[in-house]
Protein backbone atom coordinates (compact mmCIF):
# COMPACT_ATOMS: atom_id res chain seq x y z
CA UNK A 1 0.00 0.00 0.00
CA UNK A 2 0.54 3.79 -0.59
CA UNK A 3 2.32 4.93 2.50
CA UNK A 4 0.26 7.72 3.05
CA UNK A 5 -3.04 5.48 2.55
CA UNK A 6 -1.06 3.01 5.08
CA UNK A 7 -1.13 6.06 7.44
CA UNK A 8 -4.71 7.54 6.51
CA UNK A 9 -5.99 4.05 7.63
CA UNK A 10 -3.41 3.88 10.65
CA UNK A 11 -5.04 6.82 11.94
CA UNK A 12 -8.46 5.87 11.38
CA UNK A 13 -7.70 2.54 13.16
CA UNK A 14 -6.16 4.49 16.14
CA UNK A 15 -9.41 6.68 16.65
CA UNK A 16 -11.82 3.41 16.22
CA UNK A 17 -11.67 2.67 19.55
CA UNK A 18 -12.95 6.90 20.33
CA UNK A 19 -15.73 6.29 18.11
CA UNK A 20 -17.38 4.09 20.54
CA UNK A 21 -18.00 6.78 22.75
CA UNK A 22 -18.50 9.58 20.19
CA UNK A 23 -21.32 7.26 18.57
CA UNK A 24 -23.79 7.18 21.50
CA UNK A 25 -22.79 11.24 22.61
CA UNK A 26 -24.11 12.45 18.40
CA UNK A 27 -27.02 10.22 19.07
CA UNK A 28 -28.12 12.03 22.27
CA UNK A 29 -26.75 15.61 20.76
CA UNK A 30 -28.86 14.57 17.89
CA UNK A 31 -32.29 14.31 20.26
CA UNK A 32 -31.56 16.77 22.51
CA UNK A 33 -31.05 19.39 20.23
CA UNK A 34 -34.53 18.72 18.71
CA UNK A 35 -35.63 19.15 21.90
CA UNK A 36 -34.22 22.09 22.37
CA UNK A 37 -36.29 23.76 19.64
CA UNK A 38 -33.69 23.49 16.82
CA UNK A 39 -35.05 22.53 13.61
CA UNK A 40 -33.58 19.28 12.19
CA UNK A 41 -31.57 21.61 9.43
CA UNK A 42 -30.17 24.20 12.13
CA UNK A 43 -29.05 20.59 14.29
CA UNK A 44 -27.04 19.14 11.63
CA UNK A 45 -25.84 22.20 10.32
CA UNK A 46 -24.10 22.77 13.62
CA UNK A 47 -22.45 19.72 13.38
CA UNK A 48 -20.45 20.13 10.92
CA UNK A 49 -20.49 24.06 11.51
CA UNK A 50 -19.19 24.33 15.21
CA UNK A 51 -18.22 20.53 15.00
CA UNK A 52 -17.64 20.27 18.95
CA UNK A 53 -19.75 18.30 20.91
CA UNK A 54 -19.44 19.70 24.29
CA UNK A 55 -20.23 22.84 22.98
CA UNK A 56 -22.88 22.15 21.40
CA UNK A 57 -24.73 20.39 23.32
CA UNK A 58 -24.27 23.72 25.68
CA UNK A 59 -25.30 25.27 22.93
CA UNK A 60 -28.58 23.90 22.23
CA UNK A 61 -29.37 23.82 25.64
CA UNK A 62 -28.63 27.55 25.92
CA UNK A 63 -30.93 27.83 23.02
CA UNK A 64 -33.83 25.81 24.81
CA UNK A 65 -33.93 28.44 28.11
CA UNK A 66 -33.93 31.48 25.68
CA UNK A 67 -30.23 32.74 26.30
CA UNK A 68 -28.93 35.62 24.41
CA UNK A 69 -27.14 34.90 21.19
CA UNK A 70 -24.06 36.89 22.54
CA UNK A 71 -23.92 34.28 25.79
CA UNK A 72 -24.57 31.41 23.64
CA UNK A 73 -21.58 32.67 21.17
CA UNK A 74 -19.45 33.38 24.80
CA UNK A 75 -20.10 30.49 26.04
CA UNK A 76 -18.86 28.15 23.09
CA UNK A 77 -15.54 30.28 22.86
CA UNK A 78 -15.02 29.30 26.58
CA UNK A 79 -16.06 26.10 26.45
CA UNK A 80 -13.78 25.55 23.13
CA UNK A 81 -10.56 27.66 24.62
CA UNK A 82 -9.04 24.54 25.66
CA UNK A 83 -8.54 23.89 21.33
CA UNK A 84 -5.49 26.44 21.54
CA UNK A 85 -3.94 24.32 24.04
CA UNK A 86 -4.31 21.16 20.99
CA UNK A 87 -3.12 23.72 18.50
CA UNK A 88 -0.20 24.71 20.24
CA UNK A 89 0.48 21.13 20.86
CA UNK A 90 0.71 19.50 17.45
CA UNK A 91 2.04 22.85 15.77
CA UNK A 92 5.33 21.72 15.76
CA UNK A 93 4.38 18.74 13.13
CA UNK A 94 2.23 20.82 11.10
CA UNK A 95 4.95 23.23 11.17
CA UNK A 96 6.01 21.89 7.44
CA UNK A 97 2.98 21.83 5.53
CA UNK A 98 1.56 23.79 2.98
CA UNK A 99 -1.39 26.13 4.10
CA UNK A 100 -4.63 24.38 2.66
CA UNK A 101 -3.30 21.07 5.11
CA UNK A 102 -2.81 23.63 8.40
CA UNK A 103 -6.30 24.58 7.44
CA UNK A 104 -8.20 21.39 7.03
CA UNK A 105 -6.47 19.70 10.23
CA UNK A 106 -7.19 22.70 12.05
CA UNK A 107 -10.86 22.34 11.34
CA UNK A 108 -10.85 18.75 12.26
CA UNK A 109 -8.61 19.14 15.92
CA UNK A 110 -11.38 18.03 17.98
CA UNK A 111 -10.61 16.57 21.55
CA UNK A 112 -10.48 13.24 20.22
CA UNK A 113 -8.89 13.11 17.00
CA UNK A 114 -6.29 15.40 19.45
CA UNK A 115 -5.82 12.52 21.39
CA UNK A 116 -5.45 9.54 19.16
CA UNK A 117 -3.38 11.88 16.81
CA UNK A 118 -0.71 13.32 19.49
CA UNK A 119 -0.26 10.03 20.47
CA UNK A 120 1.45 9.01 17.24
CA UNK A 121 3.60 12.05 16.88
CA UNK A 122 4.85 11.87 19.95
CA UNK A 123 6.19 8.08 19.30
CA UNK A 124 6.81 8.46 15.49
CA UNK A 125 8.05 11.99 15.26
CA UNK A 126 7.60 14.36 12.46
CA UNK A 127 7.41 11.83 9.18
CA UNK A 128 6.49 12.60 5.52
CA UNK A 129 3.08 11.00 6.02
CA UNK A 130 2.17 11.93 9.43
CA UNK A 131 -0.27 14.71 8.61
CA UNK A 132 -2.19 11.46 6.72
CA UNK A 133 -2.61 9.94 9.96
CA UNK A 134 -4.09 13.09 11.55
CA UNK A 135 -6.32 13.20 8.80
CA UNK A 136 -7.60 9.82 9.05
CA UNK A 137 -8.20 10.25 12.68
CA UNK A 138 -9.63 13.30 11.85
CA UNK A 139 -12.44 12.38 8.88
CA UNK A 140 -13.50 9.26 10.66
CA UNK A 141 -14.11 11.62 13.81
CA UNK A 142 -15.83 13.54 11.34
CA UNK A 143 -17.69 11.20 9.47
CA UNK A 144 -19.06 9.84 12.53
CA UNK A 145 -19.96 12.53 14.25
CA UNK A 146 -22.48 13.66 11.64
CA UNK A 147 -24.12 9.87 10.85
CA UNK A 148 -24.38 9.74 14.72
CA UNK A 149 -26.27 13.67 15.36
CA UNK A 150 -28.53 12.62 11.95
CA UNK A 151 -29.70 9.44 13.65
CA UNK A 152 -30.35 11.30 16.97
CA UNK A 153 -32.56 14.07 15.26
CA UNK A 154 -33.96 11.26 13.45
CA UNK A 155 -34.77 8.79 16.06
CA UNK A 156 -34.50 11.31 19.19
CA UNK A 157 -38.11 12.27 18.41
CA UNK A 158 -39.64 8.32 18.84
CA UNK A 159 -38.71 8.78 22.57
CA UNK A 160 -41.73 9.23 25.02
CA UNK A 161 -42.15 13.12 26.03
CA UNK A 162 -42.00 12.11 29.77
CA UNK A 163 -38.68 10.63 29.59
CA UNK A 164 -36.20 12.88 30.98
CA UNK A 165 -33.82 12.69 28.16
CA UNK A 166 -32.29 16.18 29.14
CA UNK A 167 -30.21 14.54 31.67
CA UNK A 168 -28.32 12.94 29.45
CA UNK A 169 -26.40 16.40 28.92
CA UNK A 170 -25.30 16.88 32.79
CA UNK A 171 -24.02 13.10 32.97
CA UNK A 172 -21.85 13.47 29.28
CA UNK A 173 -20.25 16.39 31.67
CA UNK A 174 -19.87 14.10 34.87
CA UNK A 175 -17.90 11.59 33.10
CA UNK A 176 -15.96 13.86 31.14
CA UNK A 177 -14.88 15.44 34.36
CA UNK A 178 -13.97 12.98 36.12
CA UNK A 179 -11.18 11.88 34.90
CA UNK A 180 -9.29 15.60 34.71
CA UNK A 181 -9.84 15.78 38.60
CA UNK A 182 -6.44 14.38 38.79
CA UNK A 183 -5.13 17.06 41.50
CA UNK A 184 -5.83 19.72 44.31
CA UNK A 185 -5.93 22.27 41.71
CA UNK A 186 -8.08 21.16 39.09
CA UNK A 187 -10.40 19.82 42.07
CA UNK A 188 -10.71 23.14 43.61
CA UNK A 189 -11.14 24.80 40.35
CA UNK A 190 -14.11 22.61 39.90
CA UNK A 191 -15.56 23.03 43.28
CA UNK A 192 -15.53 26.53 43.29
CA UNK A 193 -16.70 26.82 39.53
CA UNK A 194 -20.07 24.66 40.80
CA UNK A 195 -20.71 26.93 44.06
CA UNK A 196 -20.39 29.75 41.67
CA UNK A 197 -22.92 28.48 39.00
CA UNK A 198 -25.44 27.71 41.80
CA UNK A 199 -24.92 31.18 43.79
CA UNK A 200 -24.92 32.96 40.66
CA UNK A 201 -27.80 30.80 38.60
CA UNK A 202 -30.08 34.13 39.50
CA UNK A 203 -28.03 36.37 36.84
CA UNK A 204 -29.08 37.64 33.72
CA UNK A 205 -28.19 36.18 30.44
CA UNK A 206 -27.19 32.95 32.10
CA UNK A 207 -24.18 34.87 32.66
CA UNK A 208 -23.71 32.85 35.52
CA UNK A 209 -21.98 29.81 33.17
CA UNK A 210 -19.47 32.49 32.34
CA UNK A 211 -18.86 34.17 35.94
CA UNK A 212 -18.41 30.57 37.60
CA UNK A 213 -15.62 29.54 34.86
CA UNK A 214 -14.28 32.29 35.05
CA UNK A 215 -13.80 32.15 38.74
CA UNK A 216 -13.05 28.49 38.70
CA UNK A 217 -10.38 28.87 36.08
CA UNK A 218 -8.34 31.49 38.10
CA UNK A 219 -8.83 29.58 41.44
CA UNK A 220 -7.43 26.94 39.77
CA UNK A 221 -4.08 28.71 38.22
CA UNK A 222 -3.54 30.87 41.28
CA UNK A 223 -3.47 27.46 43.46
CA UNK A 224 -0.83 26.03 41.30
CA UNK A 225 0.74 28.94 40.96
CA UNK A 226 1.73 28.71 44.65
CA UNK A 227 2.39 25.07 44.95
CA UNK B 1 -29.53 36.65 17.62
CA UNK B 2 -30.62 34.39 14.60
CA UNK B 3 -29.42 30.59 15.60
CA UNK B 4 -27.61 30.81 12.25
CA UNK B 5 -25.86 33.79 12.99
CA UNK B 6 -24.76 32.35 16.43
CA UNK B 7 -23.51 28.67 14.45
CA UNK B 8 -21.72 30.84 12.12
CA UNK B 9 -19.97 33.13 14.95
CA UNK B 10 -19.64 30.25 17.51
CA UNK B 11 -17.82 28.19 14.80
CA UNK B 12 -15.41 30.75 13.23
CA UNK B 13 -14.66 31.51 16.94
CA UNK B 14 -14.01 27.84 17.37
CA UNK B 15 -11.90 27.02 13.70
CA UNK B 16 -9.82 30.45 14.62
CA UNK B 17 -9.12 28.99 18.27
CA UNK B 18 -7.82 25.36 16.08
CA UNK B 19 -5.98 27.34 13.99
CA UNK B 20 -4.61 29.82 16.03
CA UNK B 21 -0.89 28.01 17.40
CA UNK B 22 -0.34 25.98 14.35
CA UNK B 23 -0.75 28.78 11.79
CA UNK B 24 1.20 31.09 14.61
CA UNK B 25 3.99 28.43 14.70
CA UNK B 26 7.62 29.64 15.27
CA UNK B 27 6.09 33.38 15.22
CA UNK B 28 4.38 33.22 18.66
CA UNK B 29 4.64 31.09 21.81
CA UNK B 30 2.01 30.26 23.70
CA UNK B 31 2.41 32.30 26.83
CA UNK B 32 2.78 30.71 30.64
CA UNK B 33 -0.12 31.97 31.73
CA UNK B 34 -2.44 31.20 29.56
CA UNK B 35 -0.86 27.60 29.50
CA UNK B 36 -1.37 27.39 33.44
CA UNK B 37 -5.11 28.81 32.68
CA UNK B 38 -6.15 26.75 30.05
CA UNK B 39 -5.79 23.26 31.67
CA UNK B 40 -8.52 24.41 34.57
CA UNK B 41 -11.04 25.69 31.51
CA UNK B 42 -12.67 21.80 31.54
CA UNK B 43 -13.19 21.09 35.16
CA UNK B 44 -14.18 24.92 35.69
CA UNK B 45 -16.98 25.11 32.71
CA UNK B 46 -18.17 21.17 33.44
CA UNK B 47 -18.79 21.78 36.79
CA UNK B 48 -20.57 24.87 36.27
CA UNK B 49 -22.98 23.25 34.34
CA UNK B 50 -23.44 20.19 36.03
CA UNK B 51 -24.11 21.72 39.69
CA UNK B 52 -27.20 23.86 38.32
CA UNK B 53 -28.13 20.66 36.82
CA UNK B 54 -28.42 18.98 39.90
CA UNK B 55 -29.06 20.90 42.57
CA UNK B 56 -30.90 23.18 41.08
CA UNK B 57 -33.83 21.11 38.70
CA UNK B 58 -36.93 23.52 39.30
CA UNK B 59 -34.77 26.85 39.11
CA UNK B 60 -34.24 26.73 43.10
CA UNK B 61 -32.02 24.77 45.84
CA UNK B 62 -33.39 21.04 46.28
CA UNK B 63 -31.51 19.21 48.86
CA UNK B 64 -34.50 17.02 49.56
CA UNK B 65 -34.64 13.14 48.82
CA UNK B 66 -37.30 14.35 46.26
CA UNK B 67 -34.67 15.00 43.68
CA UNK B 68 -34.24 12.73 42.16
CA UNK B 69 -31.69 14.24 39.73
CA UNK B 70 -29.36 14.80 42.84
CA UNK B 71 -29.46 11.31 43.38
CA UNK B 72 -28.78 9.99 40.59
CA UNK B 73 -26.39 12.14 39.54
CA UNK B 74 -24.37 11.48 43.11
CA UNK B 75 -24.71 7.89 41.43
CA UNK B 76 -23.59 8.76 38.17
CA UNK B 77 -20.28 10.42 40.02
CA UNK B 78 -19.49 7.65 42.07
CA UNK B 79 -19.29 5.56 38.44
CA UNK B 80 -17.51 7.70 36.34
CA UNK B 81 -15.01 7.82 39.55
CA UNK B 82 -14.41 4.31 39.25
CA UNK B 83 -15.13 3.06 35.69
CA UNK B 84 -13.84 6.10 33.96
CA UNK B 85 -16.53 5.18 31.25
CA UNK B 86 -18.39 7.81 29.36
CA UNK B 87 -21.00 5.32 28.21
CA UNK B 88 -21.51 3.46 31.22
CA UNK B 89 -21.64 6.51 33.08
CA UNK B 90 -24.65 7.85 31.01
CA UNK B 91 -26.27 4.82 31.04
CA UNK B 92 -26.35 4.35 34.77
CA UNK B 93 -27.29 7.52 35.42
CA UNK B 94 -30.02 7.50 33.16
CA UNK B 95 -30.81 4.19 34.82
CA UNK B 96 -31.08 5.88 38.10
CA UNK B 97 -33.21 8.24 37.34
CA UNK B 98 -35.38 6.19 35.45
CA UNK B 99 -35.74 3.96 38.08
CA UNK B 100 -36.91 6.54 40.68
CA UNK B 101 -39.13 8.34 38.40
CA UNK B 102 -40.65 5.11 37.48
CA UNK B 103 -41.31 4.03 41.45
CA UNK B 104 -42.77 7.60 42.37
CA UNK B 105 -45.27 6.93 39.59
CA UNK B 106 -43.72 9.60 37.17
CA UNK B 107 -42.89 8.22 33.87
Amino acid sequence: MDPSAKSFWAGVGAEFPLLIGVFPFGLIYGALALDAGLSAAAAQSMSSILFAGSAQLIAARLVGESAPGFVIVLTIAVVNLRHMLYSASVAPYVASLPARWKTLLAYLLTDEAYAATIVHYEKAGVTPTGHWFFFGAGLALWTTWQVSSALGIFFGTLLPASWPIDFAVPLTFIAMVMPVLKDKPALAAALTAGAVALLANGLPFKLGLILAAAVGIVTGAVLESRR
Amino acid sequence: MNIWLVMLLGGALTFGMRLSFIYLFGRFSIPEALKRGLRFVPPAVLSALIAPALFLPDGALDLSPANFRLLAGAAAILVAWRTKNTLVTILSGMAALLVLMWAAGLV
